[in-house]
Parts: C-alpha cells; structure tokens; sequence
C-alpha cells in the first residue's frame, strides 16, 4: 500500500510534466484528489489494513495529498505566469499608428497674440475696456487734441458716416471714454477693430487692431511709461528683448515717442524682418496730453498718464512671420490650424 | 525731406558720417527713413569735352568720340545720338567704377579702340525723370565746367538723408530748420545764409492788397527787373535734384532752392503780365477758372484763395502760380512772392482739386510769417546774382495783424516730474537755448520766449518734450509705476464669459476665424434676406472703398458663408468655424446717434461628420457650460435656413438664436454644392440668460438607483423632446435621467410609426426604490404617453 502511494505520487509528477493549463491541471487534481480520485480509491483499501499499518499509511497518504496539493499550486503558479505573459506578449500594438483624435479648433493667431499681451497687462494690473467702432468724431479727433483743422487729421484717411459720425480709426477714443467714466487710478488696455481707408494690399487693411493702453494716476513719469513698455516688450518677444524710445509727434500725447525693440529674428544684427536695422518700430506712446486730461474732466495739475497704442495684426505678423496681411482676413483653414 | 549732407554742411559744422548723424537726429527727433548715396561708388569720373564725333567705320548705331578730359584726349565710342561737338559730358575713364558696382575698362568696339564712357544720368544714379529732354536721352549734357575735374566734386555727388518731418513741424521742412536740430543735438551752433541785398535806386512799382485777410496773414514781395532767363548754374540744379525737385530756369529754381533752404514757398511772377501790377489776394468767385502751371484748368469756389490781378486770378495761393504770369524765357521782370496763408484753407484748396505741391504740402502745416521777408530777400538775391537782374528798391511787406510773441512760464520741477528725470535748472536752460528758444530762470521757473517758427509749442509739456528729447528719451531711468497706487488688472463678466465661449467653441473642435465689418448690400441679396428685413437698414458709409464694402454689417453670416465658399473652393474637405464680432444697429436712419453695436457668434460647419446633431451638440455644450437653463428648440421660421432641419434657441421664452443647414438655394447662391450648417447666436442675450455664478453644489446620491428601459411606437413626426419631457413631468423628483438610446424606423415598423428607446433612472435621495414603487411610476409613465402621444409599447 505504502508502494501504491509512492507510485501514486511518483505518476502524479510525472503527468504534472505535461501539463499546460489550468484546464488540465484541474482534471488532473481531480484525478488524483477528487472525491473519486485515485488517492480515495486507494484509501479505500486502508480498512483491510492492520491498526499498527493505519498511522502509518494514513501519514504517509496525508504527506503524498500535501505534495501533490504543493506540487499542483506551484504548476498552477507557473501556468499562471507564462498565460499571463502570452497575454501580454499578444496584446502588442503598433504604437506608431496615429492616435484617435477628437479634433479641437484653433484660435485665430491674432487672438494668440492679443490674448498673451492681455495677460502681461492684467499682470501689470490693467483691465480691459472696449468701446463703439462707429464713434463720434468728438471722441475720435476733437478731445484727442484733434480739432476739425488740425493737419494730423490728414494722417489718417476716415470712413465718415455723417458729419460727426465716423468709424473710428484708432482706439484712443476708449481712452477718453475711460477717463470720463472713471476716476484715477485709472490703468487699462483696449483692444478693438479700427478703420482708415486704405485699399487692401499685403500690409494694408481698411479693417486692422490695435490695442490702446492708459495709465492715469498722481506722478506717473515718463520713466514710469518706459519701464513698463519695456517690461511689456520682454514679456512678448523674450527677456533679451531691447527696447528703443525715439521722439515722435501724437496730437494727444507730450512728450511722445515710438519704441522700437530688437529685432526679435535676428537680435539686432539686421536680417529682411528688420529691414536690416536690428530694430522694429511696435508702438505709439506718450504722456497724455494735458488738454485730452483736461477735456476729459481729469486735473493735469494733479494728475498725469502714459498712454500707447499698438498695431496686433502687424505684431502678429511680426510674431509668426506672416508676410502677407491679406492671410489674417482670408480666413483658409490649412491657415488658421497653424496657429 | 530730402537733405544733401553737403548742403547741410553750408550751415552746421558737423563731422559725424551721414549714417551716424542720421542715427543721432533720429533719437531726437527727426526720423531718419533711408539714406542715398549718391557718389560713394563712384570713382574716376571726370568731366570731359567733346572735341570731335564721326560716325563709327563699321557700325551704323555707334559713333567714335574724341573728348578732352583734360591730361589727355580720349578716343571713345557711344551709343549715345544726343551728343555734339562743344558739349561737356560726364566721362568714365579706364578703370573707374559706377553704381551698383560696374567697373568701367578700356575695350574694342567694331574693331576701335574705347578708352571709357560716356555716361548718362541713370549710370551715375540719378534720376532721370527730373531732367529735361536733353539731358536724359542719352548722355548726361552739362553746362560748361572745368575740364578733369572729378564729377563728385563738381555735381555734389553726396549722401542725401531722407527725414520723415511730423506735420507738427513744418520749420523742419527745410535745411537750415534740419541744420537746427543738428546743432541742438550736438549743442553746437548753426548760421543761416549769409543774405545781402544791392538794391538799385529805382522804386518798387509792384503794390499789394490782401481782400482776405482771415485766410492770408501776410504778403511779401520784391520786384526783379531785367532779368536774363535761362538754366540755374549746376550747383543749384544738382541741390534741386537731390532734393527731388526738377529744375526749370535760374528764377523758378531760386524760389524752389529757397523753399528747400528757408522752408517758405515762394513764386515768381512775370510782372509784366501781372495787371496795372497790382496784386490782389481774395477770394475766388464760385466757377472761376484759372489754367496752372501744370496746364490744367481748375474750376475753383469761394471757399479757396487765389492771387489775383486787377482783371484775373494769376494764381492759387499757396498751391500753384497760374500759367498766364508764368517765367517764360522772355520774361523780363519778375515778382517775387513770399507769403503766409492759413494752412487749413490751403488744405481745403489742395484736397479739394486733388492737386498736392512742394508749396501746399507746406502751407496746410501751418508756417511761420516772420520768415518771408528773409526768404524774400534771400531770393531776390539769388535771382540777382544769377539771372543779371536789378533789385529795385524797397519791399511790399502787407501784414495785418502781425503775430504776437510767445512767452510760457514753465514750472522746472513739474517738468522733472514729468519726465521722471532730475535736471537741472541749468541745463534745461542750455537745451532750449540751443533750440533757439529764449530762456530767463527766474526761481523755480523758467520763463521761455517761443520762436516764431515753434508754433507746435504751447505749453509747460511741449517744453518737456523738447528738453527730454534733447536730453535723451533713453536716458531717462526705466521705472515701474513706482509712485502710484496699486490697481487690479480684471475683466469684467462679459469678457469672462466671451472668453468661455471661445473655449467651448474651440474644444468643440470650431476654429476660430475674423472678417472685416463691412457689407454690401449684395451679400444680402445672396442670403436671400427678404426685402423687409430690419438687416437691410445698415449703417452706410459716406466714403466706401466700393460697393461691396458700402455698409456696416448687421448680420455675421455672409462673412462666414464667404469663407466657406473660400474653403470649399479650395478643396479644404472639412471645416467647422466660427466667429465672434458685433454687428451694428442703427436705431434710426440717417444716423443721429451711434448705432447700438451688438456681440454676436456666427458658426459654419460643413464635412463628413458634420449634420444637424453635430451643430447641436455644440450648441448643448455651449448652453450647458454657460449654465443656461430652459432651454427649447422650437423649429424655426427663419427662412435663410432649410425649413426641416432648423431651430429657434428659446430660453425663458426668448430667442436668442438660430441654426440648422442654411437654406438649400443659398447654398446655390455660393456654388457650394454640400450641406452648410450654420447658426447666430447673439451673445448679449446668451450671457443675459447665463447662471454662471448660480452654481451650487448639490448633494451626491447614497442610494443606487433602479434602470429601466423602455420602447414605444409613436407617430413619425412626434418630437423626442415632448416625450422626454412627458416622462419627466409624470415620473416627478423619482426620474433622476433619462437617456435616449435609439430611434428606429424601418423593418418591422409601420411605415407612419418610428420606435424611440430610452433608458431611465430612477432614484431617491432619501432611501432605496422598491420594485414596486418603481413599477408604479414606469407604469404611469406608459400610461401618459399613450394617452398623450398614443404611443405603444414595443
């Protein structure tokens, strides 16, 4: 009897050898010790056994069931791990397929832009106001120390509406309508369309943007504009960014001047974007003038401002090195999904 | 402003290269756009004679010239037909060089000998448009000069600076006004031209009346008797062709030079056709007409000022002398004018006839009467010296209500402040000082006496711009708004929400687009837009670029229906956009007040994957995000869209806008030969109705909920939405969603029937469902859309 279980166990392992599933492993189990197994069948026969025979068959039956019962948990292991691997090994994919895209749009790249000069001006503490395209020439000309005669207004071909009615042609109106709403410290950008009348061409549009800025509160300098406008200009085009004040004329601002910044393509050593001088006009600028502070209800006495006005699809341009103005109005989408 | 280094050269002592001087006047104010070089690739070029021309032995077209050019006599062949024995010409020896770098050798033409060329204007860089005819076919034909002398010297060959002048400084319109920012820039000093003046005892015969004051300030004049008419010497003409003036004869091109020099315009007369010589400057008769020196006759009004004899306009101030007075080869006596006009009016004149001068140009800036008797006098020297004339004696000066001096009280702290410098006193005083202003310090302020010339100037912050300018914009410290008080830089809640709908639409997959505002009344017409139409009262422009461009838009959709016809013409196979911008409502026509301008979205969708749903989709996630609620699509009436597959955004009872596939013939009105999904949404409206800061946390659920599905056959045309909304109503606070999962007609459906799945969840908050108050409730819900809807269980 002993025999019969160490043979038992002896065919056991050895059909544990090729075995190579839990599929088989279980009938296998169930072979040797299942209720009907081979193991029972033999313990059956433990009644014909003396008593001084039993312990010792019976420890030895309970040793065979034990390493069958470890020998089948360890294969059961084995299995486990070489099914899992063969899972993973056919769950391989061509990882350089193109991924599934839920295709989301793109902003317009002026909208880039602006969005990012709005940002560094709500940094600086500059909110944003907006105001009419279609404007009074009042706000447009006269209380931008802009009077009916004044040889400036040359400068800029309108689109007039009625006598007094225009579509405006720069954005410091909103600077005026700022100033007689609201009382200093006053500091805000406005971006918004504006209009002149100029045929379409490659850096013309009778419909462009610009982006107006005012500072008002007691003792802002000209220092002050500077320092802000060239913290503007590293923040947009990269802490190398120079900065370049020369004199320039506004009919309201004075002092004015125009800054150039460096040209961001080449860093100032000349290429074709900078015409080869190492340097790109950006902005209009200047201390409000006192005549606009005053006509707008504002105390020049006690109060002074910067204010500055710059040009976002020339900017744009500038920034993606567009050479044709007509692409941002034109709307094709193999343009617009660059951006 | 083009300015000759040299000619600068005759007023301010300067040693800087012109492209430094133009790098220094820059930062002070004079822009500097481009700088010619004239003469600095030129090298061995001389003047010679031309002592004998044959015809070339062997070729018809070329002619074998003997010229003298001064150590040697030269045999050289030329193209050239427009040259004689006797002419002084422009000679490129062997070995010279010319502009843009050609290299001049000694060769053999047909078998002769060329030892250099004879050359034109073009080949030394000039513009030849300016010369008269004989100078520009062909070789370049000078008056008589010395013989080897090298034609850089000779015809001022330089650097001529091109200034961009603000219109508010005329005075810099001229070389001794640029000569005075170059010395205040380098607080040096400048002369003007020396002036001296030999009158001969015979009495001016010329007299002057000004009928229109209030539009001629001033009237100067000089009378030139005997003149001899006939080319200005080369150096004069060389100045005027730098300066992209054409020369005309020795008279016309002094008041031209003096114009350039002094910055006065001035003209000249033939006095002899000038009536009973009496100058009258009035007002022109509405429909008079007067022939100007361009050969053109003006019919002019009364709102324009001429220059008249006692008979007949002789010319229209300010902007162009007349034909009937002009310097004629016989002229003998002149009249030389040097007057003051309102700028305002010269520009009304010069616009109005479409006719810009070097004169208007600076006229309508405004100019300074105390210089016409100088520039007077400066011509009539000029006038004198080269045209033999006499000056006869005294100068018509008519000036009635001379200009008051100037003089500002300026505050020496205020402009630090200003500036965000700390000047001195002292050295405020030496800016303006050298900007001809005069200066007293008197305590803390200083007391500045304006020039004549400054009228740009009028107060305490025109004088800081001068001294900051001066002093160095870029020497001023940079600082951050140091002494002010701290603001919050914020949007308000319309930009917020401006900036949501960007985002939703952009996550949608819509790419963003801008169009310009304008409209034509045709882009109506080809939305079909119905006579009556409110859209059709648009706000028109006075002066439209063109028809196309006339009005101001009321309506986004024919800018985007244009961009997707330009996408769809393209090939682009898929697009999905839109576009946030304000169309523009007049409240009445004409416009008597400013229209209300209202922000409004526009979306165009066309593709494989682009229907009905798909717009739908984007506009659900738009009113969810924004947390727009009672929402309801009613089918709409607007009948730019296709009847069946549109819809009204209803919210509250108020629509605030529309979409679904544009109407299938405006797709044929823009050749697009696909499905176009469009909608408008105004965004007033939108964000009127936005609960956006009305989010509150609601409790999640504890107990799980119980999903019960349901089919039922209901009439083809019943909407899903009213059956929705019959199983919320009856199933109450126990229906937590419900979900339509399928809609079929087909096999196995009646042909009038469609079947509609929907899951539904119900729920409690309180407690666990039983089945059987589930059962309850889905049973209602049967029983009301059959009764309701007749719908059957499937």
């Amino acid at each position: 009897m002993e025999e019969t279980l160490r043979n038992l166990l002896e065919e056991a392992k050895r059909e544990l050898e090729t075995v190579d599933s839990i599929k088989s492993l279980e009938e296998l189990r169930v072979k040797y010790l299942g209720k009907k197994g081979e193991l029972t069948k033999i313990l059956r026969g433990m009644g014909n056994l003396s008593p001084e025979e039993r312990p010792v068959v019976g420890k030895i039956s309970n040793e065979v069931r034990a390493e069958i019962e470890s020998l089948l948990a360890a294969k059961r292991d084995e299995i486990l791990k070489v099914e899992k691997e063969e899972k993973i090994r056919s769950e391989y994919i061509d990882i350089t397929l193109p991924g599934k895209v839920h295709e989301i749009g793109h902003k317009h790249p002026m909208t880039k832009v602006l969005d990012e000069i709005k940002d560094i001006f709500l940094g600086l503490g500059f909110s944003i106001a907006e105001g009419p395209e279609i404007e009074l020439d009042y706000y447009n000309f006269e209380a931008l120390n802009t009077p009916p005669d004044h040889p400036a207004r040359d400068l800029q071909d309108t689109f007039y509406i009625t006598k007094n009615i225009l579509l405006r042609t720069q954005t410091s109106p909103v600077q005026v309508r700022t100033m007689e709403k609201n009382k200093p410290p006053i500091k805000v950008i406005s971006p918004g369309r504006v209009y002149r009348s100029d045929e379409t061409d490659a850096t013309h549009s009778p419909v462009f943007n610009q982006i107006e800025g005012l500072a008002v509160d007691e003792g802002i300098t000209m220092g002050d504009l500077k320092g802000v406008l060239n913290l503007f200009a590293k923040r947009l085009f990269g802490s190398d960014t120079k900065t370049k004040f020369r004199p320039h004329y506004f009919p309201f601002t004075e002092p004015s001047a125009e800054m150039d910044v460096s040209c961001f393509a080449c860093g100032g050593k000349g290429c074709r974007v900078c015409g080869y001088s190492g340097w790109i006009e950006i902005l209009g600028s200047g201390m409000v003038h006192p005549n606009v502070l005053r006509m707008s209800g504002i105390d020049p006495e006690k109060y002074s401002g910067f204010a500055f006005g710059m040009g976002l699809d020339r900017i744009t341009m500038l920034s993606y090195g567009i050479d044709d103005l007509r692409l941002l109005y034109e709307n094709d989408l193999r343009f617009i999904k660059q951006f | 402003m083009l300015v000759s280094y040299s000619w600068l050269k005759d007023y301010v002592d300067v040693l800087v290269d012109a492209k430094k001087l133009a790098d220094d006047l820059t930062m002070s104010g004079s822009k500097v756009e481009t700088i010619k070089s004239y003469g600095n690739e030129i090298k061995n070029v001389v003047i010679g004679k031309i002592i004998s021309i044959e015809k070339h032995p062997d070729a018809d077209k070329l002619q074998v010239g003997i010229v003298d050019v001064g150590e040697e006599k030269l045999q050289i062949i030329t193209g050239a037909q427009n040259i004689k024995v006797g002419d002084y010409i422009p000679v490129a020896l062997h070995g010279s060089t010319l502009p843009g770098g050609v290299k001049i050798k000694r060769g053999k033409l047909r078998g002769l000998e060329s030892n250099g060329m004879m050359c034109s204007a073009k080949e030394l860089g000039l513009d030849e448009s300016l010369l008269p005819d004989y100078q520009r076919n062909g070789i370049f034909i000078l008056p008589e000069l010395p013989i080897g002398e090298d034609i850089k010297k000779v015809l001022e060959l330089d650097d001529v600076i091109e200034f961009e002048i603000t219109p508010n400084r005329p005075d810099c319109l001229s070389v001794v006004g640029i000569a005075r920012e170059t010395a205040a820039t380098y607080r040096k000093s400048y002369r003007m031209p020396e002036i001296k003046i030999y009158e001969v005892a015979d009495k001016n015969p010329a007299n002057v009346t000004i009928d229109a004051d209030d539009l001629c300030y001033r009237y100067v004049a000089r009378v030139i008797r005997n003149a001899k008419i006939g080319p200005s010497p080369i150096w004069m003409q060389m100045r005027l062709l730098k300066a992209g003036i054409r020369p005309i004869n020795n008279i016309v091109d002094v008041t031209n030079y003096v114009m350039m020099e002094l910055g006065q315009p001035l003209h000249a007369f033939d006095l002899d056709k000038v009536k009973n010589r009496h100058i009258i400057v009035r007002r022109a008769k509405n429909g008079e007409k007067l022939v100007t020196l361009d050969d053109k006759e003006r019919i002019l009004d009364s709102e324009m000022l001429v220059i008249a004899d006692e008979e007949k306009a002789i010319g229209l101030a300010g902007v162009m002398g007349g034909q009937n007075t002009e310097i004629t080869d016989d002229t003998v006596n002149i009249l030389i004018e040097s007057a003051n006009f309102k700028g305002s009016n010269i520009r009304y004149t010069s616009k109005k006839l479409g006719l810009r001068s070097e004169a208007s140009s600076r006229f309508e800036k405004g100019l300074d009467p105390e210089i016409t008797v100088m520039a007077c006098n400066r011509a009539a020297q000029l006038m004198a010296e080269l045209s033999g004339g006499e000056i006869l004696n005294g100068i018509v000066d008519v000036y009635p209500k001379p200009i008051e001096e100037k003089v500002l009280s300026v505050r020496h702290k205020k402009i630090n402040k200003l500036l965000g410098t700390n000047l001195t006193i002292g050295e405020m005083k030496n800016i303006l000082t050298f900007l001809d202003f005069g200066v007293i310090c008197d305590g803390e302020n200083l007391v500045v006496k304006v020039p004549a010339f400054r009228s740009d100037i009028e107060g305490e912050a025109d004088i800081a711009e001068e001294i900051g300018r001066m002093y160095g914009y870029n020497n001023i410290e940079d600082t951050l708004l140091k002494g002010t008080q701290i603001t919050a830089g914020v949007k308000t809640r319309e930009q917020k929400l401006e900036d949501l709908v960007k985002e939703v639409f952009l996550s949608c997959g819509l790419n963003e687009i801008i169009t310009t505002s304008f409209m034509g009344m045709k882009d109506l017409d080809k939305i079909n837009l119905p006579d009556d139409s409110p859209l059709r009262k648009a706000v028109k422009i006075m002066n439209p670029l063109g028809e196309d461009q006339g009005y101001m838009r009321t309506t986004l959709l024919p800018s985007m229906l244009n961009v997707v016809y330009t996408n769809y013409s393209r090939k682009v196979s898929d697009l999905k956009a839109f576009e946030i911008s304000r169309v523009f409502i007049p409240k009445s026509l004409p416009l008597e007040e400013l229209p209300v301008e209202v922000k409004t979205t526009v979306i165009g969708m066309y593709g494989h994957d682009v229907d009905f749903l798909t717009l739908k989709g984007v506009i659900e996630v738009l009113l969810d995000v924004l947390n727009v609620n009672n929402v309801k699509y009613v089918r709409s009436e607007n009948t730019l869209y296709h009847p069946g597959r549109s819809a009204d955004i209803i919210v509250d009872g108020e629509c605030i806008g529309v979409f679904g596939e544009i109407n299938p013939d405006i797709e044929e009105n823009y050749d697009i030969n696909r499905e176009v999904y469009v909608a408008e949404l105004n965004l007033e409206l939108l964000f009127k109705h936005a609960k956006d800061d009305e989010r509150k946390y609601k409790l999640l659920p504890k107990y799980p909920a119980v999903e019960r599905d349901i089919a039922v056959l209901v009439d083809k045309n019943t909407f899903v939405a009213d059956i929705e909304s019959i199983i919320r109503e009856t199933g109450g606070k126990l229906v937590d969603d419900v979900k339509l999962f399928d809609v079929y007609t087909g096999e196995n459906i009646p042909e009038d029937k469609k079947s509609v799945a929907y899951s539904i969840w119900y729920r409690s908050y309180e407690r666990t469902l039983t089945d059987e108050e589930v059962n309850k409730v889905h049973d209602k819900i049967i029983r009301k859309l059959n009764e309701k809807l007749g719908a059957q269980l499937r």
